[in-house]
């Protein structure tokens, strides 16, 4: 059986591409995939916690997770998709107008 | 209260607080109901109330000759601080039910005497509105009065002394708009506060000598001081001396006696029923009374009791040499009633308390005919004088609701000449025209004059009697004020009702109707029969052993002719020497008066009063109007207003102002705030750098923040 420290790994890895993906993509909906690749890391890492202690209460967060991202992804494709109408694109660094 | 139910008598004691509650309440229905009632309701209401407490004082009487022990009615608690408890308590014993008769008795009869007299009054000064407002005040001063007289302590005592001074000052003001002759002024408001401010001054001994009673006898009450007296005469011989002279310049002030006796003449400024009932009958008696009830203490004291006496006897002579030279009815009558109040407080100075209180009980029946007779005279002269003016008759109605202003144009246009109805010298004649007047006047006067068998008589010749006995110096004043008394009453009577009318209306003057001579008549009848209340023979001292109650033991000197026989010489005397100066050859219209030239300076002096009145304008009115214009000049406006308010306090608040405003407001609180202000703007201008509005920055710092935490966390 695979141990679960490599679950935990894959987890931080695909954790990390995710928040690399954050900081360094510029275009809002690759940005997204790349939350909901963090998500999904940590939803592995969720239920790789089940399997070892033999519960179910990661699984369910999972669920809630899922159902969460779901939401987000209606309310944030949502709001992509006002911001490409007003502004002809997608790009991040151009949505600076709450510059201090 | 300490009844036995067996008698039904005793019982009459519990209906002495009436004598108080009745006139209140006929002074109630008239203060709210006077105006619907009309003049004859008004008149029968407070007369009745004036005579149902004659009626309980009756009764208080006659419950009083079955015990004679009296009682002490107590209706409702009073003052409760500490020690000292006093309740509102009504005492009946012979000495306050004999004031209560003369209060409540002479009272009746005046209240109805005033039905007819204000009925005039209030015409012939054209405001009847102002009639049912009079009979408000008598009555109020009647319940007053009886406070006074039936209180069980000096307190309750005080009450009623206050209560009658402020009807005193209420009816001497009564016409307070005009003066005593009926013109517009101030003279009579400024006589009602003369009065008033004299009796501060008698009030301010009463107070101290109630402060030293309740300090060293620690009470108020009659029983409690006197039971507690002779100890501290013991212990403390100055004390009831000092309570004995300040009390005496209380009774200088409530009783016209020198040197306070200088608001009574003008005090006759009041209408006459008020002169007969207050300032003549009842309330000057007021401080004779004071000095009877505190008997226990002046027995304590001879130097009191000889300060007293001699005050009293001085005062006798002095005004009665001041009443010879006066030639306003009323005020005749003003400086005998001082000169009478002298012969009384003599008397209870002198310890002969029955006779003091037996010649206050006579002069309140032949005073208060003197000054009715009187008030009867001038109503005469009055009609006499309209008659003159305005064909018809008597007096002038003016239009239904006229105002002030059209009154007083009124009385400008009837008064072209003043016309004084007091000034005998006006007079003359009236005997003829005002026969009932006439007979009663010479009554009163005579038994003024103390002439064998009338009241006075009998009362003086008893004064005379004691004090020849303990006291020669008072004997002396008094017989030679006697002689005075006997004179001026003389000459009054031939100026007033012999020889011939010296004014035209003399010459028309009309007798008053039933309403003013019946009371007369009665008056009359007691100043005639009054003296038969206390013979000085052996037996017959009734009204002494009636007293006897309340005031102990006392000794009856037997009748001494030789003191009877020269007051009566005396009397005579005077009188034939007033017909030979006033009737052998009557006074002729603006003659001046006969006595003026044989006694010259003298006759001045008496004219003038002696003077006090300026002299005491002089010593004391004007350095206290001086002091109070220099402490309203000097004190409130200069140094208050000018130097406190405006260089103090102005000043002062402007220096202090910039001194906050400068160093503290500007200096400190402005600078720390500019600086808070200065710091957060530089903090903000470079805090703002950090929102650089790229979200994928603030992500980093999110990540970053996350990392240095987890690392925290993990390395600690």
């Amino acid at each position: 059986m695979v141990p679960v420290s490599y679950y935990l790994v894959l987890s931080a890895i695909l954790f990390s591409l995710g928040a690399l993906g954050v900081l360094i993509r510029r275009n809002s909906l690759v940005i997204f995939m790349s939350i909901e690749l963090m998500l999904n890391a940590a939803n592995l890492a969720f239920v790789a916690f089940t399997r070892v202690h033999e519960t179910f209460s990661g699984q369910i967060f999972v669920f809630f997770v899922m159902a969460v991202a779901a939401a987000e992804v209606a309310v944030g494709l949502a709001l992509i998709v006002a911001i490409y109408r007003s502004r002809q694109s997608v790009d991040i660094d151009q949505l600076s107008s709450l510059k201090g | 209260m300490l009844l036995s139910e067996a008698n039904p008598a005793a019982g009459l004691f519990v209906l002495v607080p009436w004598i108080v509650f009745a006139p209140v309440i006929g002074l109630l229905i008239n203060a709210f109901a006077g105006k619907r009632l009309g003049e004859r309701g008004v008149g029968w209401v407070a007369s009745l109330a004036s005579g149902a407490a004659f009626l309980v004082s009756a009764l208080q009487f006659y419950a009083l000759t079955l015990h004679p022990e009296g009682a002490q009615v107590k209706i409702a608690e009073w003052i409760r601080i500490g020690q000292l408890s006093l309740d509102w308590t009504f005492r009946v014993d012979s000495l306050s039910v004999t004031m209560m008769l003369v209060v409540s008795g002479v009272g009746t009869l005046i209240h109805i005497y005033a039905i007819g007299y204000m009925h005039e009054d209030v015409r012939f000064k054209h405001d009847p509105a102002r009639f049912p407002r009079f009979f408000v005040f008598l009555n109020l001063f009647i319940a007053a009065m009886m406070i006074l007289v039936s209180a069980d302590n000096y307190l309750m005592l005080f009450v009623g002394w206050e209560g009658v001074g402020l009807c005193s000052f209420l009816l001497i003001g009564f016409w307070y708009d005009l003066d005593t002759l009926g013109r517009s002024s101030w003279a009579n408001s400024n006589a009602a506060k003369k009065a008033f401010i004299t009796n501060r001054v008698g009030d301010f001994g009463f107070l101290i000598a109630g402060f030293l009673i309740f300090w060293y006898m620690g009470s108020f009450a009659f029983s409690e001081v006197f039971a507690a007296a002779p100890e501290v005469a013991k212990t403390h011989p100055w004390v009831i001396t000092a309570i004995t002279v300040f009390m005496l310049v209380g009774v200088a002030g409530k009783s016209a006696q020198i040197p306070l006796y200088v608001w009574l003449p003008d005090a006759m400024a009041g209408p006459t029923p008020v002169s007969a009932l207050i300032h003549a009958a009842t309330m000057v008696t007021a401080g004779v009374y004071l000095v009877t009830r505190s008997f226990p203490l002046f027995g304590l004291t001879h130097d009191g009791q000889y300060i007293v006496a001699t005050v009293g006897a001085v005062t006798a002579l002095f005004a009665a040499t001041i009443a010879v030279g006066q030639y306003d009815i009323k005020k005749v009558l003003a400086y005998s009633t001082i000169s009478q109040l002298g012969f009384m407080v003599a008397a209870v100075g002198m310890g002969a308390y029955v006779a003091g209180m037996f010649h206050l009980v006579t002069h309140a029946f032949f005073k208060a005919l003197l000054f009715l007779s009187a008030g009867s005279v001038i109503l005469g002269l009055e009609r006499g004088h309209h008659h003159g003016h305005h064909a018809p008759s008597s007096p002038v109605l003016p239009p239904q609701g006229a105002g002030n202003s059209l009154s007083h144009g009124e009385i400008d246009r009837v008064k072209e000449e003043v016309f004084d109805p007091g000034d005998i010298r006006n007079m003359g004649g009236l005997r003829a025209r005002m026969p009932v007047t006439f007979w009663v006047y010479l009554i009163g006067a005579l038994a003024l004059a103390g002439i064998f068998p009338l009241a006075g008589f009998w009362s003086k010749d008893e004064i005379l009697l004691d004090a020849f006995l303990h006291y020669p110096h008072v004997y002396w004043l008094l017989t030679l004020a006697a002689f005075l008394t006997a004179f001026y009453m003389g000459r009054q009577v031939w100026m007033v009702f012999f020889g011939k009318a010296r004014h035209e209306a003399a010459e028309h003057a009309q007798e008053s109707p039933s309403v003013i001579t019946i009371p007369l008549i009665i008056l009359a009848a007691l100043s005639a029969f009054g003296g038969f209340i206390n013979l000085p023979f052996k037996g017959f001292h009734q009204f002494g052993y009636w007293l006897e109650h309340t005031l102990g033991a006392i000794e009856f000197p037997p009748f001494n002719f030789m003191v009877a026989g020269v007051s009566t010489v005396l009397a005579l005397g005077a009188i034939a020497l007033s017909w030979f100066l006033y009737q052998r050859k009557p006074l002729e219209h603006g003659q001046t008066d006969p006595l003026a030239k044989p006694l010259g300076l003298v006759f001045v002096g008496m004219e003038q009063k002696w003077f006090i009145d300026e002299a005491y304008q002089f010593l004391f009115v004007q350095p206290y109007r001086a002091l109070a214009s220099w402490l309203a000049q000097k004190v409130d406006w200069d140094f208050w207003h000018e130097w406190f308010h405006d260089s103090v306090l102005v000043k002062g608040f402007v220096t202090l102002a910039r001194l906050l405003a400068d160093p503290v407001d500007l200096g400190f609180i402005d600078r720390v705030s500019y600086w808070l202000s200065d710091a957060i703007r530089a903090s903000a201008e470079t805090l703002r750098k950090l929102q650089n509005g790229f979200v994928r920055s603030y992500a980093l710092s999110v990540v970053l923040g996350v990392a240095a935490i987890l690392g925290y966390l993990l390395l600690k």
